[in-house]
């Protein structure tokens, strides 16, 4: 019995979480400044809401994290992007 | 000191073509009066806003980028809050990282244009 409850086969084979290496777009690219008007560009780093993505997800460094916040701003005050939406993407 | 600035504005919707033209014209000479000096102009024409300002879903936007005096900003502020034609402005100071990048955009796009003729 006890042989029986260790060959556990499963279905599917367990999917293994692999760990993909964030970087930092702007540093890898070399861009050195985050344009507010470019509203394509900005929109990546908004979720659905239309809210800011934080770095964890998007994996950027702390000081290009803070331009794309006050872009993204910018483009709000312009009404280039909004400041809340449902179904953005 | 001299600045190198960008300036956004949007204008009414219910404006017609020749009133969007003349307050174009009123701030490009009220920037040429103060000695400042117009390097790049843009006209994104007629665009759908994000959200309603004044209760208009649409605005003629144009841009220009220009170098002039410090002071010079405020002024050009007060102007814009005095037009009523203008809903909404942006003014920007821009720095060595933004001024490269608006000279590459500009050459790109030159190119391209002269690709196509």
């Amino acid at each position: 019995m006890a042989q029986n409850s260790s060959e556990i086969r499963y279905l599917t084979p367990l999917a293994v979480e692999v760990k993909k290496k964030k970087y930092c777009r702007f540093l890898k690219n070399r861009i050195k400044y985050v344009d507010y008007k470019d509203a394509q560009f900005l929109k990546r780093f908004l979720n659905e809401q239309g809210k800011i993505l934080p770095r964890r997800i998007t994996g950027t460094s702390l000081k290009y994290h803070r331009k794309v916040g006050q872009a993204i701003k910018r483009a709000r005050h312009l009404a280039l992007l909004p400041y809340v939406t449902d179904m953005m993407k | 000191m001299i600045n190198q600035y960008e300036t956004v504005f949007i204008a009414t919707p219910v404006l017609s073509e020749a009133q969007m033209k003349e307050a174009v014209e009123k701030f490009r000479k009220i920037i040429t009066d103060n000695k400042g000096e117009i390097i790049h102009e843009e006209d994104w024409g007629l665009k759908k806003l994000a959200y309603p300002i004044q209760k208009k879903s649409t605005g003629f936007y144009h841009l220009f980028e220009f170098k002039s005096d410090s002071q010079f900003i405020n002024k050009l502020e007060t102007e814009y809050r005095r037009d009523e034609r203008i809903i909404r402005f942006l003014s920007f100071k821009m720095d060595k990282h933004s001024i490269a990048y608006s000279e590459k955009k500009r050459k790109m796009n030159s190119e391209s244009k002269a690709k196509e003729a």
